[in-house]
């Protein structure tokens, strides 16, 4: 499916330092039923977000109104465990469009990039100082320059820059997907399959 | 230029490089199950397009599945509807489907390799993570995202950055009543869960080469949880007298031909890791897990360690231990057990059937325990039933369910409730794997089967 464009992005940012967040508990294994890609966002984080009565839980970070945004910070190690990309739909559909973490695992990584949810990965010092910022004000704004390949902390202007490849970057400035690509090339899959081994 | 085994693999199968960007990578197989191809064939159907190689994707239904009166409708609606459109896609595209109640149906990764799907140097995904069980076979095999099922569809490619290479070399003789399984936990408790991001694993060495296959695919089985994509294991002997003769394996000239291809498959002597791990396998015990992620585990006698002596945030451990109801400095022997699961892709396989056997042979069930048995496939069963296992369990007072992922993830009816604790075979005790707050101690079947009897954490060289 292409996807938005994403070129530069400014918003305020919801902070959870938490380290090794795992894809069960972005989306619990109970909510990957659907048979099409929608309403996930209303269960990210569902059990660390509400109790099992279904009533908010006032001291998880998603649920204090000080905080929103387009950004999400997590802790290091984010998204590791099982490979649902229902985990990063979740993320996307909520209404995040960037993840940021000084530690990111492979597939959930792989997965966002699939889907237009660009993962920002930041030195652990910059992670910390992202931190403070919030909580010095949960309106601190923090742009993300995806063509220039920048992080930035509006309020104190401290920056630092990430990497992507150049490929992913193109994709995701334009909206390309990587079906678009690889269907262009079927020709040349197609000679290849004939010669392999098994 | 000296090669590793994963380079020889991974070279074969790069259709074309993308400068600044990943190599197309040409996938032999493809496994799918009902909770992650869905959305995937929608994606097809809106771009109108057909599946490439339809011969090259298997598909089984096991996440979802209930594992006891199979032959009854599925009760959950929604679940009822993933295995209804997995039906009618693989219809559709021209795909095998094994549903419920197939002769061939059960755990993704326990039947491909079971009917010669899984073979030494081929490319294998599937949209889950513990498609590295492949590895024990001298494959490629990883985990993808739902997108990228639907690339492997339409084109039979996906698109990744070559992984960086380790290698974890494990000599020595194990102890008694040390599996696999206590391997694979003690060497994720040396790298933690994001040790291995970004890498690829190799493990080499006389422990690995003195395995069985179910061994090897049970260590190959959690090289995701240390982070790595996956782990694969240099196919020899072993590997080449389980492959012969399955029912997909290559025969005749084929067959031949794929038996050079396989012999072709090791490292170089001088090939170049980036990075290696060794280890005395005499040092590891039975482990057992204490946190809620599969890097929180130690050997059974040892105690938790303070957070001072982990890596990683206070804060994080403290939630961890918390979660579970245990202590700093606790000694883990004794805790109470009230669910014990072997099964899963992990340890579901025959091998781990009569590991648990072993321990319960003449002995009774603890009362209080709950213990489901779910073999991972119906050759797993029928063989539980032809080597006499199944007498004997019945005998301790335990049955048997049918194949599927159960407790693992616990999609289906198999739940553990909120606040209990599980001696599980499976491979993750993350907050709410087993169900909603549900408390979980990973380890092997020869610990689930020590706890199984005397209800409380118990070493099993005790009981051998
Ligand atoms: S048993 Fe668990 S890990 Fe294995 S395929 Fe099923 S859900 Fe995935």
């Amino acid at each position: 499916m292409a996807y938005d464009k994403f070129n530069i992005l400014k918003s305020t940012a919801v902070p959870l330092a938490i380290e090794n967040v795992d894809t069960d508990q972005i989306i619990p294994a109970r909510f990957l039923k659907a048979t099409e890609r929608v309403g996930f966002g209303d269960n990210l984080f569902r059990d660390w977000r509400y109790n099992p009565d279904n009533i908010p839980k006032s001291d998880f970070v998603l649920n204090n109104p000080l905080y929103s945004g387009k950004i999400l910070v997590g802790g290091k190690n984010f998204g590791s465990g099982s490979s649902r990309e229902h985990a990063a739909w979740a993320v996307y559909d909520y209404g995040f469009r960037c993840v940021v973490s000084s530690f990111f695992a492979d597939i959930f990584k792989n997965n966002c990039l699939n889907i237009g949810v660009l993962p920002v990965q930041v030195s652990a010092e910059f992670a910390e100082k992202i931190f403070r910022a919030i909580e010095a004000d949960p309106k601190t704004e923090i742009e993300v320059n995806l063509p220039e390949q920048r992080i930035c902390i509006l309020s104190t202007g401290q920056k630092e820059t990430f990497d992507i490849s150049s490929y992913k970057k193109d994709n995701m400035v334009n909206g390309f997907d990587d079906i678009d690509y690889l269907q262009n090339i079927k020709t040349e899959i197609e000679a290849f399959a004939s010669q392999l081994p098994l | 230029m000296s090669k590793t085994l994963f380079d020889k693999v991974w070279d074969t199968h790069v259709v074309r490089k993308i400068e600044g960007g990943p190599d197309v990578l040409f996938i032999d197989r493809h496994l799918i199950h009902e909770v992650t191809s869905p959305v995937a064939f929608l994606g097809l159907k809106s771009r109108g397009i057909k599946v490439l190689y339809p011969k090259r994707t298997f598909a089984t239904a096991d996440h979802n599945t209930p594992t006891i009166n199979q032959h009854l409708p599925v009760q959950d609606p929604l679940s009822a509807n993933q295995l209804k459109a997995l039906e009618s896609n693989s219809n559709e595209y021209g795909i095998s489907y094994w549903g419920l109640g197939h002769q061939k149906n059960g755990i993704v990764h326990v039947v491909g390799p079971e009917y010669g799907i899984t073979q030494p140097g081929a490319t294998i995904v599937c949209g889950d993570s513990h498609t590295s069980t492949h590895g024990a076979f001298g494959a490629i095999a990883f985990g993808i995202g739902t997108s990228e099922v639907e690339m492997v569809l339409a084109t039979q490619c996906i698109m990744q950055e070559k992984p960086k290479k380790m290698r974890i070399n494990i000599n020595g003789q194990l102890g008694k009543g040390v599996t696999p399984k206590d391997v694979a936990l003690f060497i994720i408790s040396q790298l933690s869960t994001s040790g291995a991001t970004g890498y690829f694993v190799e493990y080499a060495g006389k422990v690995f080469e003195n395995m069985t296959m179910e061994g090897r695919m049970t260590v190959c089985n959690l090289s995701i949880e240390m982070g790595a994509r996956g782990g694969m294991i240099a196919p020899d002997e072993t590997t080449i007298n389980y492959v012969k003769g399955r029912e997909f394996s290559p025969k005749g000239e084929a067959w031949d031909k794929a038996l050079a291809y396989y012999q072709s498959l090791k490292s170089d002597s001088d090939a170049i890791f980036d990075i290696e791990y060794s280890y005395d396998g005499a040092s590891i015990e039975p482990m057992i897990t204490y946190g809620t992620n599969p890097g929180m585990g130690m050997g059974i006698s040892h105690s938790i360690p303070n957070a001072n002596d982990v890596e990683g945030g206070a804060a994080s451990y403290a939630k961890s231990l918390n979660y579970m109801g245990f202590n700093e400095g606790e000694s883990m022997m004794g805790k109470p057990v009230d669910y014990v699961f072997i099964g899963s892709c992990t340890n579901g396989r025959i091998e781990d059937f009569r590991a648990f056997t072993s321990i319960v042979k003449g002995k009774k069930k603890a009362d209080h325990v709950t213990a489901w048995l779910v073999p991972g496939s119906h050759i797993v069963e029928a063989q539980i039933k032809e080597e006499g296992l199944l007498d004997i369990l019945n005998e301790a007072g335990f049955t048997l369910r049918q194949p599927g992922c159960s407790a693992c993830l616990a999609m289906n009816d198999d739940k553990i409730p909120a606040g209990k604790y599980a001696v599980s075979t499976s491979n993750r005790n993350f907050e709410g794997r087993q169900g909603p707050g549900s408390r979980t101690m990973l380890a092997s079947p020869l610990v689930a089967a020590a706890a199984a009897i005397t209800g409380v954490v118990t070493d099993p060289r005790t009981l051998i």
